[in-house]
């Protein structure tokens, strides 16, 4: 039976965090942070995972009010959360487009280091101009650079790492050698960087971090194919999973890879209640905490692109068409997949078929959970679509901070782990030993053997 | 007596060159989260206010401006602001300040960076923004070019200076658009408001617009405002340059003063500086006197100590600071005679690790202690408040308040 991998994501800036929750606490504190670090550690899981988001989102021109707003600097929190964890994996999502190799390989190969072999990087590609106006080389990429330049700049870091071969760093004292004569030293001449010089910082006990990727395009299936350990997917129901999983696995082996090279884990939520009807009537009550009346109405005019206040959120779909190229929200990729069109299309054919006002609607199609019922139904869930191949296991999403994973690391994870598809202690030290990942191919010493 | 104020200067295994060849040198730690995690926590049993992690974007080198490819010296190191996030859990009172450099870095992710290190230390972070003067960073990132410094240019800090100097105005707008990141969310910005089904107000969300000589950014930050409002800022200064860069944007200043007398010149220099920066006279800010401290409770053995170490390295050891070597007991005679002419304050860099430390915490501490010049506890939980700074009111909010009373 294949084992279920599991992590936890600390959820900020989405709409389905319940910030209205009378047991909802800080969503800066970093007692937050560690609280929920620690749950998933005791839970076993593989990893703990941020998300980064570098502007803040604007509804109408103006800084959106609704939602969490407000988030640390990945690898500043996971840097401390080692401290205060001892097995788990570390993962911090850093964009490709607004930061430079040399940096990044620097600070992930530092995190590996602080947490004994711990790190993983999210390798994310946004590219556009809004986020640009933060930084001073501003919005400079066309999109279809970015999966070039993403893929430049990870094979860069590659680079970097390996430009310490094992046992360069020597910190002999009786023979004077503190390192071997040019390690660090690199030379990169590519499309998007052309770097040399010295790696200041030696590789991290895992050699290269567990790299993650998130993209679902075509394009990022083929960076994900080529490179990545893990894929953090959106697919979370069975069909769609398992043909997702087919697709991304049967691109491994022009890479030179296997599937268990790389895993693949959607992102997903759960609610859980004693008995089914419990469950369903908990998960109705969340996602109404989840879409209030506003929410509804946002989320309505991102998607027409148009100014839609007056109509009621409980009444029906807009009869105006949708403004084609209108932005009224930035910051906010929902509809980017899908396109306007075919999104609208596809949620008026929804409304109407089950007869939907807009609330319902919209917390149909952004804040369904994706699994609901008993400890025992979610465990059995979960395990039918890994043992089905829709999935090798899940990054959960909680909507309350931090206690949110709680109840599934207390009632759920022990029915797994008596099932036998989740680990009963870590048997390893390292994210890559969690993951069942071989470790890093170096290639210096591979040229050299 | 005003007490005095005490930081360490944390590098590798010790300032001195030979530090990690010391029988009790740990050399092959220094890449690990304990080796750092002890050393720190010995800073705070010797209830210092703060400790500086150095850092750069190079490897380490022998020569101020260049590149070397030695082998027998330490090399290599971690980014000093996820090190000092790593031991903020494992400390309580301890101010933590890493270097970055600001000249290749975007100022955006410094923002945050050290405002997460302020959350994560509930209120205990500082910042050293330092500009790079080696040309040969600039190739780690392949965009720009910086000034190669001659050996001519290094013998005198004043003409390093001048040749940096673009780089340094480059860095005053970097600490202005951070502080200003630091202030673009008012203290109350989160609301929480169930009944309006706002989490934020966003009026007190703040887009800051900084459009300077070198770039632009449009703003607000993405983490809150930290804990202290704004961290302390720190910046090392050994010239005109470095002393405007300190006058207008920072909390503390480092300067390096050769002597007593030295440290009333530099002191003054720094205070026309300040007089012209036009920031307004009320701000406090630190002064720290740097010095390299060699400590034996013996007479005459830490000299000898260096010595030794010297001859092992094949040189002898000096620094941009003045260099001491001595037994506790001088030494605090020497920080309380320069006390005198101004300074609050001493960043003390230990030759070796851990030994001069130790000796800080367990030699220097207790005198200064006898002599009523040392607090014996912790009096405060942030940085600010160890430095007697006040917390700093939020620009906007002012801006405001000073609206509302009009
Ligand atoms: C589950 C998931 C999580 C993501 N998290 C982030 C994130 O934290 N920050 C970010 O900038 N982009 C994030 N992305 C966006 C992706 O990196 C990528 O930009 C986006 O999916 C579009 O790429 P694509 O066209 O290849 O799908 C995420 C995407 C997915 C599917």
């Amino acid at each position: 039976m294949k084992q279920i991998h599991l992590a936890a994501q600390l959820p900020s800036v989405q709409h389905t965090v319940v910030w209205s929750d009378p047991s909802s606490g800080s969503q800066i504190a970093f007692d937050s942070f560690a609280r929920l670090a620690r749950t998933a550690e005791r839970g076993k899981f593989d990893f703990f995972f941020l998300s980064e988001g570098l502007r803040l989102r604007e509804h109408k021109g103006r800084v959106h009010d609704l939602d969490v707003a407000g988030r640390p600097e990945a690898l500043t929190v996971l840097s401390a959360l080692s401290a205060v964890t001892t097995h788990l994996g570390l993962a911090a999502t850093v964009n490709s487009t607004f930061n430079e190799p040399y940096d990044v390989a620097r600070r992930v190969a530092t995190l590996d280091h602080l947490s004994g072999g711990r790190a993983a990087w999210n390798v994310v590609t946004s590219y556009d101009a809004f986020t640009g106006e933060n930084f001073r080389r501003g919005g400079f990429l066309d999109e279809a650079d970015r999966y070039t330049r993403a893929a430049e700049f990870l094979h860069t870091a590659r680079e970097l790492w390996d430009s310490w071969r094992p046992g360069d760093f020597r910190a002999d004292a009786a023979a004077g050698e503190f390192i071997r004569a040019g390690a660090g030293r690199f030379t990169h001449r590519g499309r998007h960087f052309d770097i040399s010089g010295r790696f200041s910082t030696p590789p991290g006990p895992q050699g290269h971090p567990v790299i993650i990727q998130a993209g679902d395009s075509p394009e990022g299936r083929e960076f994900a194919a080529a490179d990545a350990d893990v894929v953090f997917s959106r697919h979370s129901d069975l069909a769609s999973g398992r043909a997702a999983y087919r697709d991304v696995k049967a691109r491994l082996a022009k890479y030179g890879r296997s599937p268990a090279d790389l895993k693949i884990i959607p992102s997903v939520s759960y609610v859980l209640g004693d008995t089914p009807a419990e469950a369903a009537e908990r998960a109705e009550e969340v996602a109404r905490a989840q879409v209030g009346p506003e929410t509804a109405l946002m989320l309505m005019e991102a998607a027409w692109g148009r100014d839609l206040s007056g109509h009621d959120p409980d009444g029906p779909l807009p009869e105006v068409d949708p403004v084609p190229d209108s932005v009224v929200t930035k910051g906010h990729n929902l509809y980017r997949s899908r396109g306007r069109d075919e999104t609208v299309r596809h949620w008026r054919r929804i409304a109407e078929e089950r007869g939907l006002s807009i609330r319902e609607l919209i917390t149909e199609v952004t804040a369904r959970p994706t699994f609901v019922g008993t400890p025992r139904q979610v465990a059995d869930a979960m395990n039918e679509f890994v043992q089905s191949d829709a999935a090798d296991g899940f990054v959960f999403s909680p909507n309350v901070v931090p206690g949110g994973l709680d109840e599934l690391v207390d009632r759920v994870v022990p029915l797994l782990q008596e099932m036998g598809v989740h680990r009963a202690e870590y048997t390893g030290g390292t994210l890559r030993d969690h993951l069942g990942l071989r470790p890093a191919r170096h290639h210096h010493s591979e040229e050299t053997l | 007596m005003t007490q005095l104020h005490l930081a360490v200067a944390l590098d590798g295994t010790g300032w001195h060159p030979a530090s990690w060849r010391e029988p009790d040198a740990r050399p092959a730690g220094i890449l690990t989260a304990r080796y750092w995690a002890d050393l720190v926590t010995e800073a705070e049993r010797g209830l210092l206010d703060f400790v500086t992690f150095e850092d750069a974007l190079g490897l380490q080198t022998s020569a101020f401006h260049l590149p070397d490819d030695r082998t027998d010296h330490v090399r290599g190191r971690l980014d000093a602001v996820l090190l000092a996030a790593a031991l903020a859990p494992l400390t309580r009172h301890i101010g933590l300040v890493p270097t970055t450099n600001v000249t290749h870095t975007e100022p955006f992710h410094l923002a945050i960076g050290i405002a997460s290190l302020d959350h994560a230390s509930l209120g205990r972070a500082g910042w050293r923004p330092q500009i790079t003067s080696r040309a040969a960073d600039a190739a780690h990132f392949g965009r720009r070019t910086t000034p190669q410094l001659t050996d001519e240019d290094v013998r005198d800090s004043e003409l390093i200076a001048a040749r940096l100097r673009e780089l340094f105005g480059e860095a005053h707008e970097v600490v202005e658009v951070v502080r200003r990141l630091w202030d673009s969310w008012e203290d109350d910005a989160e609301i929480r408001d169930a009944s309006t089904g706002r989490y934020l107000d966003r009026d007190k969300v703040h887009h800051i617009d900084f459009v300077g000589a070198h770039f632009s950014v449009r703003g607000p930050s993405i983490t809150p405002r930290p804990p202290q409002g704004q961290p302390v800022v720190a910046v090392l200064a050994h010239a005109g340059t470095p002393y405007e860069l300190a006058a207008a944007g920072a909390d503390v200043v480092f300067v390096t003063p050769q002597s007593r007398a030295d440290a009333v010149t530099r002191l003054g220099a720094f205070e026309q500086a300040r007089q012209r920066s036009g920031r307004p006279a009320g701000d406090r800010i630190r002064a720290f006197a740097d010095l390299v401290v060699f400590l034996d409770d013996e007479p005459g053995r830490a000299a000898g100590r260096k010595r030794r170490l010297d001859e092992l390295d094949g040189s002898t050891f000096g620094s941009d600071a003045a260099v001491f070597t001595g037994t506790p007991g001088e030494l605090a005679d020497l920080l309380l005679e320069w006390q005198a002419v101004g300074l609050d304050g001493f960043r003390l860099r230990p030759g070796t690790l851990p030994h001069d430390l130790t000796a800080v915490t367990g030699g220097l501490v207790p005198e200064l202690q006898r002599r009523a010049a040392f607090r014996t506890a912790y009096e405060a939980d942030t940085l600010r408040g160890l430095l007697g700074l006040p917390r700093p009111a939020n620009r906007h909010a002012r801006a405001a308040s000073a609206e509302a009373g009009r």
